[in-house]
């Protein structure tokens, strides 16, 4: 009946703890070798190897960017990869003090018998992967369950089967040393209001505690990592101090205490957007016994991107916009970004329909 | 799928946390008329409703003490009592800002199939009831669920059915404008550790959120009254600063923010032994996005009744141990208990094994 006390459990809390200091977020780099050929492609770049390399070089060598990071969740070729002048990935983000982290999760697959729900795979063999990258120096861990919102969706299966499928997750992460990052999507995708959201919002982080709960998960060694509640993609936007009392409230009515960090996904959201809804949300007046900062991937590297184009003198131009992008999610999880940080495509919206990855 | 938003929700969030002011706590007036009989003939006291009117105005009328009190839980037939000068309870409650309870539950019955596991019934009519109650000057209600801890207990069914009765008298209280406490007491009978009786707690707990979700129950409008996680009753005593890291890591891991107080049962403990551990549980460092008070009966009137013996020239003394009482637990809600209110009494067990009222 009681939750996890191996020998991974007090590392599990420090390390948990550590990735939601205020003022750190996570760079979420762990796109597959698919969905980073298709950014790749908008900027008419080869998906080669050695490209993909190059783009986290540039990322995670950026000067001065990694004091604002205190994760980053990397694709497993990732994991073994170096700079240009050999140094392995995860030794720099050693020297930074920023902990490595692994995609754990295979993809999702159908539920059949839905309208185009999905559960996600990854579970076997799990336990072996997770101590061979431990071993490779990662020290936590992420797999994400989608839900989609609409007139009957998501339903209780869905709901059921993707909290257990993070249940499984999180306990198999712990036993081997990882902090389960613990991330129950819900699309932005539909016309739908943010009442809408947060109700679904509350019922799906619901099931997630109660199955974590079920599972013997240490709540202390985990991280969440939630859609933010907002007005569906095709439905009116509100504004910021909105969208922070009704996250900060989703979060206060099924988030217990224990869980010491949110690590907020962007969703589609531009640049600019995420960071001024995260800004707002931790200058909001309300119980919020957990850190509250960012886990974002597109919303970190959109500008940045563009400006490099694959191009070996942009990148200190790239790099300038990448540091940008983290000092001002920096600035946002202590309540303190004055806007204006916003380059070249800061703005533009990063949402794609039905999004898989 | 959202939580209840109808004609009394706002009253409901501003009552909870009324109860939950720092300084405050509440009476467990609430015995029923066979168990408060025990109690008066363990002061040779003869059963009458006029004594029983006599022993609740010494109470409610002690001077000073209402000061303390945010609510005090009613037995039915005191809700519609008066003071021997004619004034009802409840005018005098209402001149002193406190919240008139009333336990709605009818007792428990056993659940077939198990080793004596009880559910608790009442639910039939009771919106009606509630209604009546909310009519007569209530203004919360209680509930009390019964869960005890042996070798292959608490068993799921229990856990289940006494988490959802709760759940299901939880928003039919909120629909007519009652705040109810949810209290699924463990019993502290039994051999085992303080670590057993934490598992179980935390077990129970996430079971009855995940019921109140389920339910649609708003938690800003709702109290949980839990035990307090100790050893069970035939084990070795731990400290109080012990009790206070368990109990409140038990919270930390189960109970949502949005839930404004913790009103804790004293169950077994003496007079002074539940207010030196609510004492240890203000003082503790540590996340606690709730107020911890107090909701005592036997541990709050114990030494006073005692010292009434039902005797008229007994009661001004009676009342001044209850006003010592009564301020050492709201010191003890602040963490500013030095101990040193004990009267007759009031270091005596108040444990009964198996305790049913």
């Amino acid at each position: 009946m009681s939750c996890y006390k191996g020998k991974y459990a007090d590392e599990l809390i420090a390390n948990a703890t550590y990735i939601g200091t205020p003022g750190k977020g996570i760079l979420a780099a762990d796109e597959s070798t698919g969905t980073i050929g298709k950014r790749l492609s908008s900027i008419n770049v080869e998906n080669s190897e050695s490209n993909r390399r190059a783009l986290r070089e540039l990322l995670f060598c950026t000067p001065g960017a990694l004091q604002y990071i205190s994760g980053i969740i990397l694709f497993e070729e990732t994991l073994y990869q170096k700079t240009a002048a050999g140094k392995p990935f995860v030794e720099v983000m050693k020297e930074n003090k920023v902990l490595p982290g692994i995609k754990v999760d295979k993809g999702t697959v159908e539920l059949a018998g839905t309208n185009g729900e999905t559960t996600t795979t990854g579970l076997d063999g799990l336990a072996q992967r997770c101590a061979q990258y431990y071993e490779a120096g990662a020290r936590f861990a992420k797999w994400r369950a989608v839900l989609k919102i609409s007139a009957n969706e998501p339903s209780q299966l869905s709901i059921n089967e993707n909290a257990n499928g993070l249940a499984r997750y999180a306990i198999i992460c712990q036993e081997n040393g990882l902090v389960p990052i613990v991330e129950p999507e819900i699309l932005v995708d539909g016309p739908h209001d943010i009442n809408k959201c947060a109700d679904v919002t509350e019922r799906v982080l619901a099931a997630c505690y109660k199955a974590l709960n079920d599972h013997h998960v240490l709540l202390e060694g985990t991280l969440l990592k939630p859609n933010m509640v907002t007005p569906g993609s095709d439905s009116k936007k509100v504004a910021p101090e909105v969208v922070a009392e009704y996250t900060v409230r989703a979060l206060q009515r099924t988030m217990p205490p224990a869980v010491p960090a949110v690590v907020f996904l962007s969703g589609g959201q531009s640049e600019e957007e995420a960071t001024v809804n995260l800004n707002a949300m931790n200058q909001y007046k309300g119980k919020k016994p957990w850190s509250l900062t960012f886990s974002f991937g597109r919303a970190l590297q959109q500008s940045t991107l563009k400006a490099w184009a694959g191009k070996e003198e942009n990148v200190k131009k790239a790099q300038e916009a990448f540091l940008a992008r983290c000092k001002a999610n920096s600035e946002a999880t202590l309540g303190k970004y004055q806007g204006g940080a916003a380059g070249e495509g800061a703005t533009e919206s990063l949402h794609v329909k039905d999004y898989k990855y």
